[in-house]
């Protein structure tokens, strides 16, 4: 059996007194969509983060691809942060996708593709704009290559930072709620791209509202509520009846907001 | 009243040569304020809790005492700690230091005013805390601070006048000078206002040059 992708082990994180999350155990397997769904709240975002290394547990580890990130048991057995070269190396097989976008605002699409290129790997910068270019093309906006952010669509935005986070050619993407912040009219799009990419093997790891995504493109789910992880499986196993009864509130909230796409 | 520019035409030189000081007053003291402002601010925002307390400390006195008075401590009271200086060594470092407490809060505004989402996009793409600073939070913060730092600089430009309390021989010392020996004081003081203006329309109308050609990004950051 293959190493996960990802796996959490016994991962609690509190923000002061509140415990956000609450002693979360599981794999993330390889070449595989796992979706994170539950209430606003539930910390589904902030596990997200751990993974992403832009939180950092209270307690518990993370391990990417068998390698422990940011921190490791000593030999006394204390968690100690890592050199940050070496938190560096793990977090460069991770690409993360964020609700708002954030592409930098003073850089063409060309420009924020590219930049990790030339500033991190050094990649002269004809080359690394080559590369650029073809993730662009990848997401279908090679011709807003010159385009800055504030001149592109939210869809667009959101196209260019999958790009911007597939140049550096990570083993695992992660997306937290990509599509949220777009209209309605525009989450097609960003959505299109990332079946594209989960049909390319790709191990993506994705918090989304988008509860029809979820079950169609999902190969995994994980239903979390209140900082616990309540139901982790496939699609068929949690969606089938019998339902959890919380799945089954949760649920209920979305047909309440008149959304259609359980139906 | 008579205005009498003759008098203050055969003072030309003079009055060109202290236009001169003025401007090299402004223009070291604006960069150099610039340039602590902002090592403070990072120092501020990444540095180590004592220093970071200190110049703390350091932003509120020179914001909470008048220029003036600094610059009497500095050139009257820095003899007492060895530290004996020219009227403009000492005028540009006091306005130097006054000017840095300024735009270091200024700076800092901006830091903060930065989306953290854009940091912790380029911290999940490998860029180390000083690629970060010199590629997304120098670039980003700069459209933001522009119009305050265009507005601290024009507030410096006035300030040099204070410089001519100790002696510095800039455009409010020379023309107050000449106006006194010539008995034209109304005229002296009616031409420095002029100069002054001049000086402050000119930068006003560089700094919305300036703003103008960023604005295409302040979009994306509202």
């Amino acid at each position: 059996m293959t190493v996960p992708a990802v796996s959490v082990k016994r991962l609690t994180k509190r923000f002061g007194q509140t415990e956000v999350l609450h002693e979360i155990d599981f794999d993330i397997p390889q070449g595989m969509v796992s979706c994170l769904i539950g209430p606003s709240g539930s910390g589904k975002s902030t596990l997200l983060r751990c993974m992403a290394f832009l939180e950092e547990a209270t307690e518990g580890s993370i391990l990417v691809n068998g390698q422990p990130l940011g921190f490791a048991e000593g030999p006394d057995g204390k968690l100690a942060r890592l050199p940050a070269a070496r938190i560096r190396a793990v977090r460069s097989q991770i690409g993360m996708v964020f609700q708002q976008f954030n592409l930098w605002p003073h850089m063409t699409a060309l420009g924020n593709v590219s930049e990790a290129l030339k500033t991190v790997q050094g990649i002269p910068r004809r080359e690394a704009e080559e590369r650029a270019m073809q993730q662009l093309k990848k997401v279908d906006l090679e011709n807003r290559a010159g385009y800055y952010p504030s001149q592109l669509s939210g869809g667009q935005q959101q196209r260019v930072a999958i790009a911007r986070a597939l140049a550096l050619e990570p083993k695992i993407m992660l997306f937290d709620e990509p599509t949220s912040s777009l209209d309605p009219e525009l989450t097609g799009e960003v959505l299109n791209v990332m079946r594209a990419l989960a049909a390319d093997g790709m191990t993506m790891v994705v918090v989304s509202h988008e509860i029809g995504f979820a079950a169609s493109v999902g190969q995994r789910l994980a239903f979390l509520d209140q900082g616990r992880l309540i139901l982790n499986g496939t699609p068929q196993e949690i969606f089938a009846k019998p339902r959890h009864r919380r799945l089954d509130q949760f649920l209920d909230t979305y047909l309440d907001r008149g959304a259609a796409m359980l139906v | 009243m008579n205005f009498d520019t003759g008098l203050i035409l055969a003072s030309l030189p003079e009055i060109m040569h202290a236009f001169s000081v003025t401007m090299l007053m402004w223009v070291a003291g604006v960069i150099g304020a610039t340039v602590l402002g902002f090592l403070v601010a990072v120092a501020r925002r990444y540095g180590p809790r004592l220093p970071r307390h200190l110049l703390r400390v350091f932003v509120e006195v020179i914001r909470g005492t008048p220029f003036l008075i600094q610059l009497f401590l500095l050139y009257y009271g820095g003899p007492f700690i060895g530290l004996s200086l020219d009227p403009v060594p000492a005028g540009l470092l006091g306005l130097t230091i006054y000017g840095a407490a300024y735009f270091s809060e200024i700076f800092r505004g901006g830091f903060e005013a930065v989306p953290p989402g854009h940091v912790e996009a380029a911290e999940c793409l490998g860029l180390n805390r000083q690629q970060t600073i010199r590629r997304i939070l120098i670039p980003e913060m700069t459209m933001l601070v522009l119009p305050a730092s265009v507005n601290m600089a024009i507030i410096l430009l006035k300030e040099t006048a204070v410089l001519s309390i100790i002696t510095v021989p800039e455009l409010t010392l020379v023309i107050s000078a000449i106006g006194s020996q010539q008995y034209a004081f109304v005229e002296s003081l009616f031409l420095l206002a002029l100069f002054y203006w001049g000086l402050v329309e000119i930068s006003g109308k560089l700094g919305r040059a300036a703003e103008a050609r960023l604005s295409r990004f302040r979009l994306a950051l509202a």
